[in-house]
């Protein structure tokens, strides 16, 4: 296995949808190196892609003068996500997704993104920028979780 | 070589068929191809428009590379008019990391999942 403890990978994605596939490929093949199994792999991947969706459809607002961070910090046990943003920010977590309201007409069929990413990794923890923008999502995905 | 739009996603595609549930009844099978993500409402509720609304529905993502939130309310969007028109909808060739994804989000109460296409198609007799 490629010695990949400390290592830092750095992309940068236009704000265009479509690019999170850049982001969620970079990701796969650094955990690949650090060993997570192809499960974890997967549930990262699409954290991953709905973090970026969000940066780019929210935090820069489809702005493609402006750029998408995705920063990748491996560890021993783990490896650490930052999405980073222009936006200010989210200032509440959205409600849980409830199928029942969705198919009933009662609410957007959209707004899973925040509970998948919750739900698919360890840590997942929004920050907002501290001049109101510059904002990120940070994620974490452990090496030792059990797959379930 | 895949067809791909500026937004470096594979184009979604959608095949309306009509298909024998095997104890004479029909089935309208929906084939989805490519990405589903916020570019596939043509395929995915237009590809209903045209369908019958008299048979069950089976939703085929064995062809579906990559799938995201707004694919998936899509194919919320798309149940919901379903169950308006008192379809039966399952639900067959996902990857078992999307079967998660889908159960996670609640779809399994709406529409049943299964791994092929017989057995998809069973499930309406």
């Amino acid at each position: 296995m490629v010695k990949t403890k400390g290592t830092a990978v750095e992309v940068r994605l236009p704000s265009r949808l479509g690019f999170e596939k850049v982001a969620m490929g970079t990701a796969e093949s650094v955990a690949r190196l650090m060993g997570f199994p192809a499960e974890r792999i997967e549930d990262l991947k699409t954290a991953i892609a709905e973090a970026c969706i969000n940066a780019i459809e929210h935090g820069n607002k489809l702005n493609e003068q402006l750029s998408v961070g995705v920063m990748l910090c491996a560890s021993d046990d783990q490896l650490e996500i930052k999405i980073v943003d222009n936006g200010g920010g989210i200032s509440k977590q959205p409600a849980k997704p409830d199928i029942d309201r969705k198919m009933h007409g009662e609410e957007d069929p959209r707004g899973m993104g925040m509970f998948l990413i919750q739900a698919l990794v360890d840590e997942a923890e929004w920050v907002k920028g501290t001049k109101g923008d510059a904002s990120y999502v940070r994620l974490v995905i452990r090496l030792d979780k059990e797959t379930e | 070589m895949n067809e791909r739009n500026n937004n470096m996603q594979t184009e979604a595609k959608a095949q309306v068929e009509q298909i024998s549930d095997g104890n004479g009844g029909q089935v309208t099978a929906l084939r989805f191809s490519g990405d589903m993500s916020s570019n596939s409402r043509d395929a995915v509720l237009g590809s209903y428009e045209h369908a019958s609304k008299g048979h069950p529905v089976l939703l085929d993502f064995s062809k579906v590379d990559y799938i995201n939130s707004s694919g998936i309310a899509l194919v919320i969007q798309m149940m919901m008019e379903a169950a308006k028109s008192g379809q039966k909808v399952a639900v067959f060739g996902l990857t078992p990391h999307f079967e998660k994804v889908f159960t996670m989000v609640g779809i399994t109460k709406y529409a049943s999942l299964y791994r092929d296409q017989a057995t998809a198609v069973a499930s309406f007799r």
